[in-house]
C-alpha cells in the first residue's frame, strides 16, 4: 500500500506523518512536493500540519491553490482515503472538500495539549478498529482551531454522522472545559460526505508510538489498513 | 491601461463569533474605556491595480476577492475602487 504526504513551504509535521505511515502503518510512504500534478497510484493522501505559506491571510488559503490540490480533488471524487491533519485540516476547509471554516481559538491562545477524543462511530474507513465512544488521547498544537460551520451544515453534519472526533474529558463527556478552542459541539474531525475525506484538528502522527507518549493515533492507521486490504484502490 | 486603488475590507460575517474582536473589547474594559460593546475586527487589504476601465478593475477586484481575499463561509468584504492620483505613491 503507497501513501503520500504533500510537502508545502511551512509544513512541518510532514516527516512525522511520513514516519507513523511508514514505520507504524506499513505503508510505503512518500514525500509528494505541492508542484505535483500526479498523485495516481497512492491508497492514501496525508495533508500534513504546520503553516503552509505562513499562515498568511486565513490559514491554508494559499496552499489550496497548489498544483498537487488539482490531482486531490480528483482523488477525492474517486474515494480515496484522503486525510488532513491540523493546517491539512484548514486547507481541506479552504479547498472546499470538507465543509466550513476555521477562526481563531476562543481565548486566542495557540493550544499545545494533550486532549481527549471521543469515537463518534466506528463504521468508517479511518475508525473500524476503535470501539464505539472508545477515548483517544492525541496532541493538538494549533490557533485556528475553532470549527465554525452555519447552522444549517451544523445539523446536516450531525445528522449524517459525519463528526467523527469530539473534544472530551476522561469520562468521555463533551463539557466546554474539555474544548481547547470553541469549537461547535466540540468538533474535532469531520468527513466529506462520502467519508472518504477526514478532517481532524488533533496529530495522531504525533500519537501512534508509546515513546512519544502515546499510541492511540495508531487506531487510525489501523482501520485506514483494514479497510484498504478490504478495498483496494489507486 | 490606467492605474487605480483597490480596497477591499473584510469582516467576519455579522453571525460568527468573532474571538478578536471580544479580546479586543475585553482589554478595552481593561483599561478602564467603559461603555465599549460590539467589537469587531477585521482587515484591509490595498493594492494598485493596472485594468483599462474601472468597471474591469472592479470586476478583477471581485473575482480577486471571491477566489482568494475573503472566505465566504465566515467572511463577507467590500470593494472600494479609485482612480490613482497622478503623482501619488502607488
Amino acid at each position: 500500500m503507497k501513501a503520500c504526504v504533500i510537502v508545502f513551504p511551512g509544513s512541518n509535521c510532514d516527516h512525522d506523518a511520513q514516519h507513523a505511515l511508514s514505520e507504524v502503518a506499513g505503508f510505503k510512504a512518500d514525500f509528494v512536493w505541492h508542484a505535483e500534478t500526479d498523485l495516481d497510484g497512492y491508497d492514501l493522501i496525508m495533508i500534513p500540519g504546520g503553516f503552509s505559506y505562513g499562515d498568511h491571510l486565513r490559514s491554508g488559503a494559499v496552499a489550496r491553490f497548489a498544483a498537487a490540490m488539482g490531482p486531490v480533488q480528483e482523488a477525492a471524487r474517486r474515494g480515496t482515503p484522503i486525510m488532513g491533519v491540523c493546517n491539512g485540516f484548514q486547507i481541506l476547509l479552504e479547498a472546499g472538500l470538507l465543509p466550513g471554516a476555521m477562526l481563531r481559538n476562543a481565548g486566542l491562545e495557540f493550544r499545545h495539549d494533550w486532549v481527549g477524543l471521543r469515537t463518534e462511530r466506528t463504521d468508517t474507513m479511518f475508525t473500524s478498529a476503535s470501539e464505539p465512544g472508545q477515548i483517544l488521547r492525541m496532541p493538538i498544537a494549533h490557533g485556528d482551531g475553532n470549527y465554525y460551520a452555519d447552522p444549517e451544515t451544523i445539523d446536516r453534519l450531525e445528522g449524517e454522522g459525519r463528526v467523527l472526533f469530539r473534544y472530551c474529558n476522561a469520562a468521555g463527556e463533551t463539557t466546554p472545559e474539555a474544548n481547547p478552542n470553541g469549537s461547535i459541539n466540540n468538533i474535532a474531525g469531520i468527513t466529506n460526505e462520502r467519508g472518504n475525506v477526514l478532517g481532524m484538528m488533533p496529530h495522531p502522527e504525533r500519537a501512534s508510538e508509546l515513546i512519544l507518549g502515546g499510541d492511540d493515533g495508531a487506531h487510525i492507521w489501523r482501520s485506514l489498513v483494514a479497510h484498504l486490504e478490504a478495498v483496494p484502490v489507486g | 491601461m490606467n492605474n487605480y486603488r483597490v480596497r477591499v475590507t473584510v469582516r467576519l460575517q455579522p453571525e460568527v463569533v468573532d474571538p478578536v474582536g471580544a479580546t479586543v473589547e475585553a482589554s478595552l474594559h481593561n483599561l478602564g474605556f467603559a461603555g465599549v460593546s460590539g467589537a469587531r475586527v477585521g482587515k484591509v487589504v490595498e493594492f494598485a491595480l493596472d485594468a483599462s476601465s474601472l468597471a474591469e478593475a472592479e470586476k478583477n477586484a471581485a473575482a480577486m476577492s471571491d477566489q482568494l481575499l475573503a472566505n465566504p463561509v465566515i467572511e463577507d468584504h467590500e470593494i472600494e475602487v479609485t482612480e490613482a492620483v497622478a503623482g501619488a505613491p502607488a
